[in-house]
This record gives structure tokens, C-alpha cells and sequence, in this order.
């Protein structure tokens, strides 16, 4: 077992035999269930093989030179769903890169995190139009400031702690642990304790960032150090997906209540790699890996899902329809267009820039001076 | 004139009712105040986000009043933490505020830098133009203050070198009304060099009118014999070298750059066809800088109105050094004239 679990105070509802069998340190977070029904159970696990599925997908497109990387969340699936089901509309996300999933339940098109992945736009999409998800942002932790001041913005316009939680706003911030030795993720939790600023910190230890594992980065679980800031901090089984769901509804719910900041630290492992430019053969131990893969959040779920009488039917046409997904992203990936030449210039102001309209120019003659008009 | 001012009511363009003064005479820590209390007069969305720039007012005392006037929900006193107080900025401008960050000194900006370069410089092209981050940095800068390490730097090619940023640094009090009510109006990021050295002396503020948009450079005395182009507090040393030059008989244009990025070129290159000699001055080192960027682009545009290179008066290009020698590195109006000088002599 890693050093990081030492399993005493980690919430966890689900064994990872996908028995109910909360630990005690989850009774605060159990009246939390209480808002799911079965039909959020089978979206959960929907969402969870779905984006499994698309996460392969993805690896495919990149190894096929259709992508210029991925970046698996293989693995991490129950962190990110039970969270991201436990925000509201009205909530804003900001995630770090790797958040697939919780972009997709949010109301992202899978596609749109593949058109930066494929370098045809540093963005993607537009956060407003799509749940409130902001843009992936690859300096790690500089989103932690970022949804910080986001979520002390909603305290100046009066938008949260009103007492009314179909509307009070709040905000999630997903990083990892590696992030979590940034400047800026400490500046952020700082910030938000001192404001007390509606925010929950979902910090998803999935063990190795790049291959430094989290041993170099902090001596102590990072859930700990939550208290050195002055919030809340609950340790997760980040493979139980209704631990994660339960928790992050409990501290968000709280958060917009008026409450303050909770950092969440869910444990998870990155099954595979860093992105598809690593090689995690050559830095980690294979048992390790087996001890993870032996608590595979999807497998854990299903065993659950069973327990309950989920008929086979049901688990079937998930499987079927991750395929369909998988192939209708494969098809529209490779329809995904390369922007105008303009893309260069526009955008990088608001107002007129003399320079950016020089250089524009320049390059348009430059190329039209080519045979045929182009070079 | 008047040494203070009444400040119009909120939604009132300043200076305009009959009863108020239109001419101020001010130094410029009152008027870069004035103009921050217009702003947030003006637009309930501006902030002030920094270091000790609530009850104190900043070290400064800039933005001295205005947490009286505006209250801790406008006027931020944040934790000790440059990054954080830009990183937390970008958050707060994509809700639609328009944030007013003060960084205390010049030195003291790099703690932040990472979120100024790689985050609000990009945010709006990384948005596909969905997004506006009109956030204001005001960085007080530059020597001739006596002050210890990190309290006399120039920092701003580092930021004139970053697309998405805007530039600028006013030489005298009316520019540092009207610019930073601009600044704060604008879109865009602007960070906002202060001159310190200039923080004290007054100057007339029409409160009127700007006269001039922000990013226009401006002639600021005229002469026949040489052009030399200047920004923030190197503007009044400019200014005292054509005093002394007028004595020998040599005629000295000067321009206040005013913008460092983007560069209005218009009057400099008008004021090069008149006289065929350009020196740029600045405090920050010479290497890589402000003046380099202006003597290449002159040579690329104006090449044959030349009558010999470009010449530019830095500091060295060593860290700012201690202040018991700092008016040995600053350049001075006789640098500038050495200078001056040697092009003439071409």
C-alpha cells in the first residue's frame, strides 16, 4: 500500500470490491446520497466508461499523428465524475488539463478539448456556452488564482451565500500533485481563506507528476496542509465515485452557503501516461501499478451497479454506446479544419495595435507575392 | 489653479461642471489619485487590488482616500503576494471587473511575472477573442530615489517584449491623470510604469481635457538640431539637456514617448526629417531594451533621413547599483549631450 494511504481518516463508501462499506470518517457525507436515485448511479457509470473509451480514442488519434498529444485521464474517471456531478449549473469550473470528463458532463463536446490537442487553437471553446467550463490552462496551478479571484467576484456581485442553493454560485478548481508544490496553489489557497471566497480545491493526487512521484513533492498527505491555511481538508478514495460525489456536493454545498474554502484531496493513479510523450516504464514499479489497476474505478462501480440488480442489458449498451462516441469523435477529430492564417494576429488585442496591423498586412502581401497567391 | 480638486459625482465626465477648476496644480501622486478616484467614480467594476493600499493609502499614498470613499469591497488590501494579486485579478476581470492591481516597487513585480506573461497577456487570444482583460498594473519605477535594492529598477522592456500587453508611463502629472483614466478604460491589459522620481514635483493638470490619446507620443519642446525621445522621468532630464544645449546654441527636440508598446512613430520619425539625429534615452539597461527596439525601428523606416545612427543613453548593463553611486549610472543631461554631441559630430 502507498505511503500516501493510510487509509484512517479516508472518506470512502465503496470497498474496492464495490461493496457498500462506508468508513467512518464518511457519516458527515453520507445524507449526501440521498439525492442520487438509481438513474444518476447508471449516469455515472456511463460517463465513467464513456470517457474511458474516448480517453483510448484519443491515444489512437495522437499515435496516428492526428493529435499532436494526449493527456489519458485513465484511471482518475471517479474522481472527476462524482465531482463534477456534485456542482450545479450556476457553478463555474476551472480545470487544469487533464478534466475530460468533467468538461463533458458539464456540457463540453469531447471534440473541442481535441481541437487544442490537434493545434488549431489555443483555446477551444467558450466557457459561458458550455456549463461554466473554463479553458484548459497547462501552467500548472496558475488556474488556482484564476478561479480564486473568479469565486471572490461572485462574492462582490452578491451571487452566492444569499441562503439559497439552487442559485448561490460557487466555484471547483481541479489541479494535481504535482501542481500543488506551485507558487500559485499556495497563493490560491492563501487568497481564498483570507476572502473566504465560495471554492472547493479538488486536488487529484494520482501519484506521479511526469515521473517525480508525490513522495518528492510533500511529506505529509496534501489533505493536511488545508488546516495550515484555515479550511477544511477531507481526504477521498478518489476510485469511489460516490465518495467523491458525496464530498465535493458536502463542501460545495457549504461553500455557497457562505462557509468558505475546502481543499478535497482525492487519492487516484494515474494508470497511464503523463501525456502520450512519456514513458512511465521507465520510473515506476510494476506492482504498483498492478495494486492500482486491481482498484479500477469503473470495475469497482460495476460490481456495485450489480449488487444492486443492474441487469446486463444496461451495462451492455454502455459499452455500445462509448463505441458509437469513440467513433463519432474519431470522424469529427478528422474533420477538424486548420484555422485562417488571420488566427496569428487576431485576438491578441481588443483594440486597434499599430504593430499586430503591420505585421498582418505584411504577411498577407508576403504570401500573395508567391506564384498563385499563396505561399 | 488650485491645489486640490473637487472630483465630479460618478457618471460625470471630470471637470466638467461649472463650479469645479479645470486647471489643478498637482503633483503627481495626487493626480494619478484623482484619476483613480474618477475611474471608480465613473465605473462601479474598477477595483484596487494591492499591498497596504487601503487605510495607508499605499506607500505611495496614491490611492490614499479612496478606501474611505469606496470601501473594502473596492479597495482590496491583499495578502503579501504578487502572483496571487495578479493571478486572482485575471479571475476577477473574466467576471467583469476591471481591476487596478498596485505593485509596491519596480523590483517587486517579478513575483507575479508568470501570471502577467503566460496568463494575462493570452487570455483573450487563448479565448478566441471572447474575453476582455481590462486589468491595470501600476508599477512605480526608476532611480534618483536613493532607495535600497529592487526599489530603483526599469523593468519595462520585459513587458513591452510580451504581445497582449499594453505600456505606458506618464512623464508628468496631467499625462498621469488622464492616461491611467484611459488605461483603466481600455480592454486590453496596460501596465502602468510611474515615474517615482516624478511623484513629487507639480505640474498644471487640465481636468478638462487629455489632449492627447494614450498611445500617442508628443512632442514636448521643439528644436531643429537633434531628436531625443524619452518616457517617464527620463522626459524632464531630456528636458533639462535642451535647457543646457539652447545655452551652446543647439537646438533639441524632444518627445515623450508616453506609450512603450505599442510605439506611436509618427512624430518621432516627422521630428527625424527635420532634424537627421535621433538619441534615445532611458534609466533601464541598454541591452535588449526600449531604446534598442526605437533605434532599429528608426534605421528600418527612416534610414535615409539619418545623418548618423541612432545613438542611445542607458543605464549600464549591470544590476541597478547602490544609490551612493546611482547618479553615475543614471544617464543625466550631460550623458544625453555626450551623446547629443557625438551624433552631431557624425
Amino acid at each position: 500500500m502507498p505511503a500516501t494511504e493510510d487509509a484512517s481518516p479516508m472518506v470512502r463508501l465503496l470497498s474496492p470490491e464495490g461493496v457498500f462499506a462506508p468508513s467512518e470518517s464518511a457519516a458527515e457525507f453520507l445524507p449526501y446520497l440521498d439525492r442520487l436515485t438509481e438513474a444518476d448511479y447508471r449516469r455515472f457509470y456511463r460517463d465513467m466508461v464513456v470517457v474511458r473509451r474516448f480517453d483510448t480514442e484519443a491515444a489512437n488519434l495522437q499515435r496516428q499523428g492526428q493529435l499532436a498529444l494526449w493527456v489519458p485521464s485513465h484511471g482518475q474517471e471517479a474522481a472527476q465524475v462524482g465531482s463534477a456531478h456534485a456542482t450545479r449549473p450556476q457553478d463555474h469550473v476551472f480545470p487544469s488539463y487533464r478534466e475530460h470528463v468533467v468538461g463533458m458532463i458539464r456540457g463540453l463536446d469531447l471534440v473541442d478539448i481535441l481541437r487544442m490537442l490537434r493545434g488549431v487553437t489555443l483555446g477551444g471553446w467558450t466557457p459561458e456556452e458550455h456549463g461554466n467550463f473554463h479553458l484548459y490552462t497547462l501552467v500548472l496551478a496558475s488556474q488556482t488564482l484564476h478561479a480564486t479571484g473568479y469565486a471572490m467576484g461572485m462574492q462582490l456581485d452578491g451571487a452566492t451565500a444569499t441562503g439559497n442553493p439552487e442559485t448561490d454560485q460557487a466555484v471547483i478548481v481541479y489541479y494535481g500533485d504535482g501542481a500543488s508544490s506551485q507558487g500559485d496553489a499556495n497563493e490560491a489557497l492563501v487568497f481564498a481563506a483570507s476572502y473566504q471566497t465560495p471554492q472547493v480545491f479538488f486536488l487529484q493526487n494520482n501519484h506521479w507528476a511526469i515521473s517525480v512521484p508525490v513522495t518528492r513533492q510533500s511529506r505529509t498527505p496534501l489533505y493536511l496542509r488545508a488546516g495550515g491555511f484555515g479550511m477544511p481538508g477531507t481526504q477521498i478514495d478518489g476510485n469511489d465515485v460516490l465518495a467523491s460525489y458525496a464530498v465535493t456536493a458536502k463542501h460545495l454545498d457549504d461553500a455557497r452557503a457562505g462557509k468558505g474554502p475546502a481543499l478535497i484531496e482525492a487519492l487516484t493513479y494515474r494508470v497511464g501516461a503523463h501525456t502520450t510523450a512519456d514513458d512511465p516504464t521507465k520510473y515506476r514499479d510494476p506492482e504498483e501499478l498492478a495494486y492500482w489497476v486491481a482498484r479500477d474505478p469503473i470495475v469497482r462501480f460495476r460490481s456495485y451497479l450489480r449488487g444492486l440488480g443492474v441487469e446486463q442489458e444496461f451495462l451492455d449498451a454502455v459499452d455500445e454506446e462509448a463505441e458509437d462516441h469513440a467513433a463519432d469523435v474519431r470522424r469529427r477529430a478528422l474533420d477538424i479544419r486548420s484555422p485562417e492564417t488571420n488566427v496569428i494576429f487576431d485576438n491578441v488585442y481588443a483594440e486597434p495595435h499599430p504593430l499586430i496591423d503591420e505585421e498582418k498586412a505584411w504577411l498577407a502581401r508576403y504570401e500573395a507575392s508567391f506564384e498563385g497567391g499563396a505561399a | 489653479m488650485s491645489d486640490t480638486i473637487e472630483m465630479s459625482p460618478a457618471g460625470t465626465p471630470a471637470g466638467t461642471p461649472a463650479s469645479t477648476p479645470t486647471v489643478a496644480n498637482l503633483p503627481m501622486t495626487k493626480a494619478l489619485n484623482a484619476g483613480l478616484r474618477q475611474a471608480m467614480r465613473d465605473n462601479p467594476k474598477v477595483l484596487m487590488m494591492g499591498e497596504d493600499i487601503g487605510p495607508l493609502g499605499g506607500v505611495f499614498r496614491v490611492t490614499e482616500g479612496l478606501f474611505a470613499e469606496f470601501g473594502d469591497k473596492r479597495v482590496l488590501d491583499t495578502p503579501l503576494a504578487e502572483s496571487g494579486i495578479i493571478g486572482t485579478a485575471i479571475g476577477l476581470a473574466l467576471r467583469g471587473y476591471r481591476p487596478v492591481c498596485e505593485i509596491q516597487f519596480d523590483g517587486f513585480v517579478f513575483p507575479g511575472f508568470d501570471q502577467i506573461t503566460s496568463q494575462l497577456s493570452r487570455m483573450r487570444n487563448r479565448h478566441e477573442g471572447e474575453v476582455i482583460m481590462p486589468v491595470v498594473i501600476r508599477i512605480p519605477y526608476g532611480g534618483h530615489i536613493g532607495s535600497i535594492e529592487h526599489h530603483q529598477e526599469s523593468p519595462e522592456a520585459y513587458f513591452a517584449h510580451t504581445p497582449g500587453l499594453r505600456v505606458v508611463s506618464p512623464s508628468n502629472p496631467h499625462d498621469a491623470y488622464w492616461m491611467m483614466q484611459e488605461a483603466i478604460r481600455s480592454d486590453d491589459p496596460v501596465i502602468f510604469f510611474e515615474p517615482k522620481s516624478r511623484y513629487w514635483p507639480k505640474g498644471e493638470v487640465n481636468l478638462a481635457e487629455s489632449g492627447t490619446p494614450l498611445h500617442a507620443s508628443r512632442v514636448v519642446r521643439s528644436g531643429t538640431d537633434a531628436t531625443v525621445v524619452g518616457h517617464g522621468a527620463m522626459v524632464s532630464v531630456l528636458l533639462q539637456a535642451a535647457d543646457l544645449a539652447a545655452e551652446e546654441g543647439t537646438s533639441i527636440e524632444v518627445i515623450d514617448l508616453r506609450s512603450i508598446s505599442p510605439i506611436d512613430y509618427g512624430p518621432i520619425l516627422t521630428s527625424v526629417e527635420k532634424t537627421g539625429h535621433l538619441v534615445v534615452a532611458q534609466e533601464a539597461h541598454g541591452f535588449v531594451s526600449v531604446g534598442s527596439e526605437i533605434a532599429a525601428t528608426v534605421m528600418e523606416k527612416a534610414f535615409y533621413l539619418l545623418e548618423a545612427p541612432v545613438l542611445r543613453v542607458s543605464g549600464f548593463d549591470t544590476p541597478f547599483p547602490p544609490a551612493a553611486v546611482e547618479t553615475h549610472f543614471l544617464p543625466s543631461p550631460d550623458r544625453v549631450l555626450e551623446a547629443v554631441d557625438r551624433a552631431l559630430a557624425y
